[in-house]
């Protein structure tokens, strides 16, 4: 009797083959299939009965319209309302993206107030009734001592009732200093401003438009208002209309056009006046239009004929004159040719010579406030609020000079240029208390070190913001708002839309923290400050603002999600005719129409640094939320490294290769950056994409690539005060 | 085997010696081959009758955990109480989905207040809807999230009756265990009571290929060249 090895092995043998022969394998590699198809943590929405919610996206200017489907009481996906004048049904990345804003990681959950140290993180959880007894009492402070002008304010917009409100709570408390993130509408405003004699946003009718000549601007890219620019671009294609993409970079809008006129950064004003030189030579101008600004005509018909030549202009951008030729006559002799500037999608000023340049070529061809032109659009009408009384402290407050000077003497132009603030404040203009709302200003704003300094020299930051963005990560006191599927709010469309549109974001989902509506809050603190600031807060809330605001208009923006009826949105003006005046009334040509001039050694930094703007990139307050991020090519971000776009000829000039690492150098700052060969830009620039490189916010957006803020600055524009710059003087060193 | 042994020698004094050396080789093998072959034949048959016992019996044990349905419903007695069969509680919403299991919303328009002398009840009303609390019941038919199935499509454009895929559950007067797949988190009556998957009933199972019998039936003909079934993209959407 032996059980030797043998025996094992047929005890084994047995086993797989009682095995084979029973329900076992079969079962467990389909449980198995299944099991790896649906991870149990993947999370699944619940099931249940589906409801839609109509509301409005904030998450831009531009003022879609969304309906947001519901299971039970989760939001699980946004869409684009049917039938929107915005968007009629259409959604872009970042909206459609917008519950991992409601649901992500990256939300203030309740007031906080700052332990340790500014940007540290450390963070104390406190109550809405210490939150606003805290910040009323510093503010009250302040006014007490007869500072009330050292309060400042930067807000996101300033449309619409919420920025009303902080905008009237600075009035009655006695502070000029109400500020708006700077934007191309900055430049509209005090273009439109020199040349027709009143602030006005610029709106354009670019559907009904058979030539569209653009400066620059990221038609596809997020000008304007995005879902609204995709579908005025499918309808040119459909009508055959021209595109023509004036730009030192190969954009995807430049690719899609039908022409694409490589510039040298900064000179496009050299080349409109150079198509305007060519309009009126060849007297291809509408003389009904012209003339009736006739004064302002004639000075400007005079230096342009004497200085822009095609020859001259040629010289200046580096476009050949029978380019030039040909494309004014195109411009003139098609019937409602439309000229409009803003670099990328707007989010930077440009100066004030580039704006009346390209809206001189719109004047010439008498498409100002005509079908298919450009439309002079007023400040949204139905915010009429009973006038308030002011104080003697809110009176002589507000007399005094603003912090970024928008207004004063040398800026007069100007309602906001917060472009100025940082340098301001480092100068010495006193800041006291800062309020922060629906922005992200430490981040956005150019020459991040200057902001930080600035930041730095304020003693008092509250923050409003819903994320804790790098702003609110640096600020001494959090009163988190909610955001935008948690509350109402009016949502006026302001980005270049001929049409005004005032759509109604309503709450999706009830809050899912412990926010607050900085509507509630600051109607709040103006109430716990007593007299005669809460005298101008007669509202009980902000829904009893919100609704006695729209008034009658209240059921149908419930009902159909916005309004349209222009003598509640805004009036377009009309300035036909004899309003325009073409020379914007400025006494001095030379310091209108002039190259930026930049900071630095040409020798140590012989190449330029240029911004550009990117569909998958969110850069304004709000930041890629994961979704988007993910959509980012590996030629832009590849793992935590950025890449800058340089032509091949750029790359064998200073020894650099595809992929390969380098020193980004300029005057304000280095980082380090991986080299993507690209045959679409000019040589001697170097192309770096704005959003990223985020301090704040969570592991999917935070520390990924360089803010290109930190590495540019601002450059002033005479004229108006505007930042001129387009970008900045830099060097490439292989690392 | 030019030293054969004792006992070897033995058992073939008499024969020539080579012969000798072959048998006795011949008889070493066959001897010692009967003992040890016959634990061989024994160990296989052990361990082929103890996996087909795993893979039969033990497996199916604890692959399900038991679980029992919150409150025991008696389907029986509440059809006999409505009007409109199944669909007077599983009912299909103005937007034409189908809503389920019904929530407390419904059942509370009988049971706000204890109706009968059944302790169950007398559970569902004092813990569920007094507390607003909604019923975890445990689905017997969910499929994974992959799959998209239209009711409407089933039973109101098909004229498919429920007891097709669900069996005669109305006439039950009380709830099954419900055997949770501890792996993929599904019930049993997914892959079908038997374990080996056969199926006598159309509702003993609800796998792909039941659909898919049922899908190629109505179609006439198979759709996919690559899966040799109706396209994966009536239900993978």
């Amino acid at each position: 009797m032996k059980i030797d090895r043998r025996c094992f092995l047929s005890l084994g043998i047995g086993g797989a083959a009682g095995i084979a022969l029973s329900p076992l394998p079969w079962k467990l590699a389909d449980d198995s299939a299944i099991w790896t198809q649906m991870w149990p943590w993947t999370p699944v929405p619940a099931d249940g009965e589906v409801t839609y919610v109509k509301s409005a996206c904030t998450l831009c200017p531009g003022g879609c319209g969304i309906s947001v489907r519901k299971v039970g009481n989760r939001a699980v996906k946004i869409e684009g309302i049917e039938g929107h004048p915005v968007n009629d049904g259409g959604i872009c990345p970042l909206g459609l993206s917008g519950l991992q804003l409601l649901y992500g990681p990256t939300r203030v959950k309740s007031p906080l107030k700052r332990t340790g140290e500014r940007g540290e993180g450390k963070w104390e959880k406190i109550s809405w009734e210490e939150a606003i007894t805290e910040v009323s009492k510093k503010l009250g402070d302040l006014r007490g001592k007869g500072e009330s002008d050292s309060v400042a304010c930067i807000s996101g917009s300033d449309k619409g009732t919420v920025p009303a409100l902080f905008k009237r709570f600075m009035s009655v408390f006695g502070s000029p200093n109400f500020m708006r993130m700077p934007s191309i509408q900055d430049s509209y405003e005090i273009a439109n401003n020199v040349s027709m004699g009143f602030i006005a946003q610029s709106g354009f009718d670019l559907e009904k438009a058979d030539f569209v000549l653009s400066f620059g601007s990221g038609l596809i890219e997020g000008w304007g208002s995005p879902v609204r620019m995709i579908r005025a671009n499918s309808s040119w294609r459909k009508a055959g209309v021209k595109v023509v993409q004036v730009e030192p970079r190969l954009s995807n809008t430049a690719a899609k056009s039908d022409k694409w006129i490589p510039v040298n950064p900064g000179t496009e004003y050299a080349l409109a006046l150079g198509l305007a030189h060519v309009i009126i030579r060849e007297s291809l101008y509408r003389k009904d239009f012209v003339q009736a600004g006739a004064l302002g005509f004639i000075r400007f018909r005079d230096l342009i004929l004497s200085s822009y030549s095609p020859e001259s202009v040629e010289k200046i951008t580096g476009v050949k004159k029978e380019t030039i030729e040909s494309l004014a006559a195109d411009f003139a002799k098609s019937e409602r040719p439309i000229a409009i500037c803003g670099r990328g999608q707007g989010k930077a000023q440009s100066s004030l010579g580039e704006l009346l340049a390209v809206q001189a070529l719109n004047a010439l061809a008498g498409n100002i406030g005509r079908e298919g032109g450009v439309f002079a659009v007023n400040d949204p009408a139905y915010i009429a609020w009973p006038a308030y009384q002011a104080d003697e402290t809110a009176a002589a407050g507000i007399k005094k000079e603003r912090i970024d000077g928008a207004g004063s003497v040398k800026y007069g132009f100007a309602k906001s240029l917060t472009n100025r603030f940082a340098g301001a404040v480092n100068s010495g203009a006193p800041v006291s208390l800062l309020f922060v709302l629906e922005s992200n200003p430490l981040y956005s704003l150019p020459d991040t070190k200057a902001v930080k300094d600035a930041f730095k020299k304020i003693p008092f930051i509250v923050s409003f913001s819903s994320f804790m963005d790098d702003t609110a990560l640096n600020s001494d006191i959090i009163l988190p708002n909610h955001v935008y599927l948690e509350r109402y709010e009016d949502v006026p469309a302001t980005a270049g839309l001929s049409k005004p549109v005032v759509s109604l974001a309503r709450p999706v989902v009830s809050p899912q923290f412990n926010t607050k509506h900085a509507g509630d809050v600051i109607i709040l603190i103006a109430k716990e400050m007593g007299s005669p600031v809460a005298d101008a807060f007669p509202w009980d809330d902000y829904q009893a603002c919100l609704e006695g605001t729209a008034g009658d208009k209240w059921k149908i923006l419930n009902e159909e999600g916005f309004s349209s009826d222009p003598a509640f949105t805004a009036q377009v003006v009309n300035t036909f005719p004899g309003k325009f005046d073409i020379s914007g009334g400025i006494p001095d040509f030379t310091i209108l129409f002039a190259s930026v001039s930049h900071e630095g050694d040409p020798k140590a930094y012989p190449l330029f640094l240029m911004p550009y703007d990117s569909f998958r990139i969110a850069s304004g307050y709000i930041g890629d939320p994961p979704f988007v991020i993910k959509t980012v090519e590996d030629t832009v971000l590849k793992g935590k490294d950025i890449l800058v776009e340089i032509n091949p000829a750029t790359a064998k000039a200073n020894g650099l290769s595809a992929g390969s690492y380098a020193t980004l150098k300029t005057p304000k700052g280095s980082a380090r950056v991986k080299i993507n060969l690209f045959e679409g830009i000019m040589p001697g620039l170097v192309a770096m994409p704005r959003g990223l490189g985020h301090t704040a916010y969570d592991n999917y957006l935070a520390g990924k690539g360089i803010n290109v803020n930190e590495l540019i600055g601002t450059v002033e524009d005479p004229a108006s005060g505007l930042d001129a710059a387009w970008g900045i003087r830099a060097n490439l060193i292989k690392a | 085997m030019s030293k054969p042994d004792d006992k070897t020698t033995g058992i073939s004094a008499d024969t020539d010696s080579t012969e000798a050396e072959v048998s006795s080789a011949g008889g070493i093998a066959k001897g010692q081959g009967d003992e040890v072959g016959g634990f061989v034949i024994l160990f296989f048959i052990i361990g082929f009758v103890a996996s087909l016992i795993i893979g039969w019996v033990v497996f199916p044990k604890l692959l399900y955990s038991q679980k029992t349905q919150p409150i025991d419903f008696n389907h029986a007695l509440h059809l006999e109480a409505v009007s409109d069969g199944c669909e007077s509680c599983h009912i299909f919403r103005d937007d034409g989905t189908f809503a389920g299991v019904p929530g407390n919303a419904q059942c509370s328009d009988c049971h706000q207040e204890v109706q009968g002398d059944s302790p169950e009840e007398k559970k569902f009303v004092e813990e569920y809807v007094a507390k607003e609390r909604e019923v975890p019941w445990l689905i017997y038919s969910k499929q994974p999230d992959c799959v998209f199935f239209s009711h409407a499509a089933h039973v109101k454009k098909a004229k498919m009756e429920c007891v097709t895929c669900h069996g005669p559950i109305g006439e039950s007067t009380s709830l099954k265990v419900y055997e949770e797949n501890r792996l993929t988190g599904y019930s049993r009556d997914i892959w079908g009571k038997n374990i080996a998957g056969v199926k006598r009933e159309t509702w003993d199972r609800m796998k792909m290929d039941d659909c898919a019998e049922c899908h190629e039936k109505a179609a006439g003909k198979k759709s996919s060249v690559q899966t040799d079934k109706e396209a994966c993209f009536v239900c993978h959407k």
